[in-house]
C-alpha cells in the first residue's frame, strides 16, 4: 500500500505557506484566526449543503435513480466553498467531473442540479449532461468536464476573453492532482503564463487520482506548488480542510490577478472521505488514513471553531442543518417529480 | 471580378472579418511574426497587432482549447493549424470539448469558432504531414466541416464559417493555396451544407471535394472528349453533407463514381455511397464506384507518392470498369 498521506498538522495561525514566488500573509484574520468581515454561517451552510447533497446523491445512486459515474465531493467542501466565496459574480468557474460541490458553492440551483443527476427535463442541461457535466452559463459556471485536464485550456480561453475585453474579471479552474500528469495541463500552464492570463489554477490535491496515490504516479512527491516556479506562476499551498484559510489564500491570489499579475496557482491539500466514484471499493488505501483525515472534517471543525470563538451558537448551527436537510429533501422530491426529457430533445442543442 | 489565388481569397476573407468585428481574433503557430506556414496571414501582425494576431507556443491542445473558452465567453476566434496531421494532437479538444459542449450544457454554451488547417498529400512531406482527417471530423455531431476547391468557394465558405455560431472546421487543400480562380469584388457567401453541381451532364455523375476536384475535372474533360456527358459535383461541405444534390444527379445519370483524394477506406465517400444506395438504389445502373488514394502511410518518394495519390487515370479506370464508358 502507498505510504499514508497524513493530514497536515493543525492549521497554524499563519494559515498558508507560500512557495518562493508566492506571498503568504494572513490579512483579514484577527489574532484568533477568525476574520471579521465574512459571513461565517453562510460558509458553513454551503459546506453542509454540499455534504448533504452528496450523501443524498449516494443514496439515490444505490437505489438506481442516479446512474452513470458519480463522483462525490465529500471531505473537500471547505476547498470549493472557501475558494468560490472569494470570487465575484462576473468571474468564470471551470470544474471537472467532481463538480457538484463547485456548482452548489456557486449558487447553481439545488433542485435543478439534482434533477440533472436524475436525468430529468428540469435538469441544468435538461438531462443531457449528467453528474459530470453540470453547466449554468448564467452563473458563469462553465462545466463540469470529464476528460481529465481537458477543462484546463477552456479556463485559459475564458480568461483570454476577459483579458481581451479589458475587464478585471478572472477565471478559476479546479482540477485534481491526477490531471497534472496530462500534457495539456503543462501546455496550459505555459500558455497562461506567457500570455499573463487572468486565471487562478486551483489544485485540489486529495492525494489520489482514482486508485493511484501521488507517490505511485508522480515524480517529485506530494507537493505541487514548488514546481510552479518552472512556469513563473506564483503558487501557494493552503490547508484545504480550513475554509477560512482557503478563502484567504484565494482572496490574495484574486487580488493579484485583478491587479494584472497574470495567472496564480493555489494547491489545497484535501481529502475525499469516500471512494473516487460510487464504483470504488477503495482497495488501494487503508481506512486508518481515511479516519485520520476525518478528524479534520470541516463540517465538524468549522462550526466548533465558530462556537468556541463565540461567533455562532449551537442553536444557529442546528437551525442551518435542519433547513439544509429540508432543502436537500425537497431537491430529491423535485427531481423525482420532474418529467423525463421528451424524445424530441435528442436532436436539439447540437448546433446553434 | 478578378482572378486571384486561393491564398489571397482566404486572406481577403480573414481581413474583412478582422476589419468588421472586434470580437474576431486569430491564434496559431507562427501566424504572426513568421507570416503563417502557408503565408495566409502574411502582414496581419503589422496590420492588426499582437492582441488579435496571436502567435502561440507549439501547444495545439492548449491554444485550440483556449479558442473554445474564448468562444464560450463571446469572442469569435479563428484558429490555424500548421497541418491537418497536427490536429490529431488536439482531437480531444475539438471533439470532446468544442463539438460536445453545446449538447452537454443543454444548449447553454455555443462555440463560434473557425478552425483552419491545410490538408492533403502531394508535396513529399511523408506520412506524418500528408493526411486528410477532415473525413474523421465529418462524423462528429456538433460541428461543421467544409473544404473548398476554388478561390471562389474558399472565400464564400470562409465567410459563412466566420458568421456561423458553431465550430466550423475548414480544411484547406495545401496544394491549392496557389490555385487561381475568379472571385467577384461584390460580397457573396456560400451556404454551408450545399454541394455545387459544377458541370451538368447526363451519362455519369462524378463526385469529389477539395483537391480531389483536380483529377476529377481532368477525368471529366477526358470523358467529354470521348463523347461521354459528365455531371460533376463538388461537395464543398462534408458536414452537413448534401446528399440530396447527389441523389438528384443520380436520378438523371443512373451512374455514380465517388472520388476521394484522401485514403479510400472509411472516407467521406463511403458515406456518400452508402446514403445513395439506400435512397436511390432503384435508380442505379450498376455499382457505385469508389476511387481513393491507396490505403498506405503516405510515402516520401515522389514517384511512390504520385502512385498512391488518386489521379485522373484511376477515375477513368473506375468509370470503364463500372459502366464500360
Ligand atoms: C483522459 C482521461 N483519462 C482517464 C479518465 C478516468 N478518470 C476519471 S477521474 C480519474 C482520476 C483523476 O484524479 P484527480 O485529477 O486527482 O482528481 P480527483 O478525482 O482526485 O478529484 C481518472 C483516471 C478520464 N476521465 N479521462
Ligand atoms: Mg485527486
Amino acid at each position: 500500500m502507498a505510504s499514508s498521506t497524513k493530514p497536515s498538522s493543525k492549521p497554524s495561525s499563519k494559515r498558508f505557506k507560500s512557495s518562493k514566488n508566492g506571498a503568504g500573509g494572513s490579512e483579514g484574520l484577527d489574532e484568533s484566526g477568525v476574520a471579521a468581515n465574512i459571513d461565517h454561517l453562510h460558509l458553513f451552510r454551503q459546506m453542509f449543503l454540499i455534504r448533504q447533497f452528496e450523501l443524498a446523491c449516494g443514496e439515490n445512486y444505490s437505489n438506481g435513480m442516479i446512474r452513470g459515474f458519480l463522483h462525490l465531493y465529500v471531505g473537500q467542501e471547505a476547498t470549493g466553498v472557501g475558494a468560490i466565496s472569494a470570487l465575484r459574480d462576473d468571474d468564470y468557474i471551470v470544474s471537472h467531473y467532481r463538480d457538484h460541490g463547485h456548482a452548489l458553492a456557486r449558487g447553481v440551483d439545488v433542485n435543478r442540479s439534482m434533477a440533472e443527476l436524475f436525468g430529468r427535463a428540469t435538469g441544468t442541461s435538461k438531462g443531457k449532461g449528467g453528474s459530470m457535466h453540470i453547466f449554468d452559463a448564467a452563473k458563469r459556471f462553465m462545466g463540469g468536464h470529464a476528460i481529465v485536464a481537458g477543462q484546463m485550456p477552456l479556463a485559459a480561453g475564458l480568461a483570454l476573453a476577459q483579458q481581451y475585453e479589458k475587464t478585471d474579471g478572472l477565471t478559476i479552474c479546479f482540477f485534481g492532482d491526477g490531471s497534472t500528469n496530462q500534457g495539456i495541463y503543462h501546455e496550459t500552464m505555459n500558455l497562461a503564463a506567457v500570455w499573463k492570463l487572468p486565471v487562478l489554477f486551483f489544485l485540489e490535491n486529495n492525494m489520489y487520482g482514482m486508485g493511484s496515490s501521488i507517490e505511485r504516479v508522480r515524480a517529485g512527491g506530494i507537493d505541487f506548488y514548488p514546481g510552479m516556479s518552472t512556469y513563473e506562476i506564483p503558487a501557494a499551498e493552503v490547508d484545504g480542510m480550513d475554509v477560512l484559510a482557503v478563502r484567504e489564500a484565494t482572496e490574495t491570489a484574486v487580488a493579484r490577478i485583478r491587479a494584472g499579475a497574470g495567472p496564480q496557482f493555489i494547491e489545497a491539500k484535501t481529502f475525499r472521505f469516500v471512494g473516487h466514484s460510487l464504483a470504488d471499493g477503495q482497495k488501494y488505501r487503508g481506512q486508518k488514513e481515511v479516519k485520520e483525515w476525518e478528524q479534520r472534517d470541516p463540517i465538524n471543525t468549522f462550526p466548533a471553531l465558530l462556537i468556541k470563538k463565540g461567533m455562532a451558537t449551537q442553536k444557529q448551527i442546528e437551525e442551518i442543518k435542519a433547513r439544509v436537510d429540508e432543502e436537500v429533501a425537497e431537491a430529491v422530491e423535485f427531481a423525482e417529480r420532474s418529467p423525463e426529457p421528451d424524445p424530441s430533445e435528442i436532436d436539439t442543442d447540437i448546433l446553434a | 471580378m478578378a482572378e486571384i489565388v486561393l491564398r489571397e481569397a482566404l486572406k481577403r476573407g480573414l481581413e474583412e472579418a478582422l476589419d468588421n468585428d472586434p470580437r474576431i481574433f486569430m491564434m496559431g503557430e507562427d501566424i504572426g511574426e513568421y507570416g503563417g506556414a502557408y503565408a495566409v496571414t502574411d502582414g496581419f501582425l503589422k496590420k492588426y497587432g499582437p492582441e488579435r494576431i496571436k502567435d502561440t507556443p507549439i501547444s495545439e491542445q492548449a491554444f485550440l482549447g483556449a479558442g473554445i473558452g474564448a468562444a464560450a465567453a463571446g469572442l469569435r476566434p479563428i484558429v490555424e493549424f500548421m497541418s491537418m496531421s497536427f490536429t490529431l494532437v488536439a482531437f480531444d479538444q475539438i471533439v470532446n470539448m468544442a463539438a460536445n459542449i453545446r449538447y452537454m450544457s443543454g444548449g447553454q454554451i455555443s462555440v463560434p469558432m473557425v478552425i483552419r488547417a491545410p490538408t492533403g498529400a502531394g508535396v513529399q512531406l511523408g506520412a506524418t504531414h500528408s493526411q486528410s482527417f477532415e473525413t474523421w471530423l465529418a462524423e462528429v455531431p456538433g460541428m461543421k466541416v467544409v473544404c473548398p476547391s476554388t478561390p471562389y468557394d474558399a472565400l464564400g465558405l470562409l465567410r459563412s464559417a466566420i458568421k456561423d455560431d458553431n465550430p466550423v472546421f475548414m480544411a484547406e487543400p495545401a496544394l491549392l493555396y496557389g490555385a487561381k480562380g475568379e472571385v467577384p469584388d461584390e460580397y457573396y457567401d456560400i451556404e454551408i451544407g450545399k454541394a455545387d453541381v459544377t458541370r451538368e451532364g447526363s451519362d455519369v455523375t462524378l463526385v469529389s471535394y477539395g483537391y480531389g476536384m483536380r483529377p476529377l475535372n481532368e477525368a471529366a474533360d477526358r470523358l467529354s472528349a470521348k463523347g461521354v456527358s459528365v455531371e460533376v459535383i463538388d461537395l464543398r461541405s462534408l458536414s452537413p453533407l448534401d446528399i440530396t444534390t447527389v441523389v438528384s444527379s443520380v436520378q438523371k445519370t443512373y451512374k455514380l463514381v465517388v472520388v476521394d483524394n484522401a485514403r479510400r477506406t472509411g472516407g467521406i465517400m463511403a458515406e456518400v455511397a452508402a446514403e445513395v444506395q439506400e435512397r436511390a438504389s432503384e435508380w442505379l445502373d450498376g455499382p457505385i464506384m469508389r476511387v481513393g488514394s491507396d490505403d498506405v502511410p503516405w510515402p516520401y518518394n515522389r514517384g511512390l507518392e504520385r502512385e498512391v495519390l488518386t489521379d485522373a487515370d484511376d477515375i477513368l479506370r473506375a468509370v470503364e470498369y463500372g459502366f464500360g464508358l
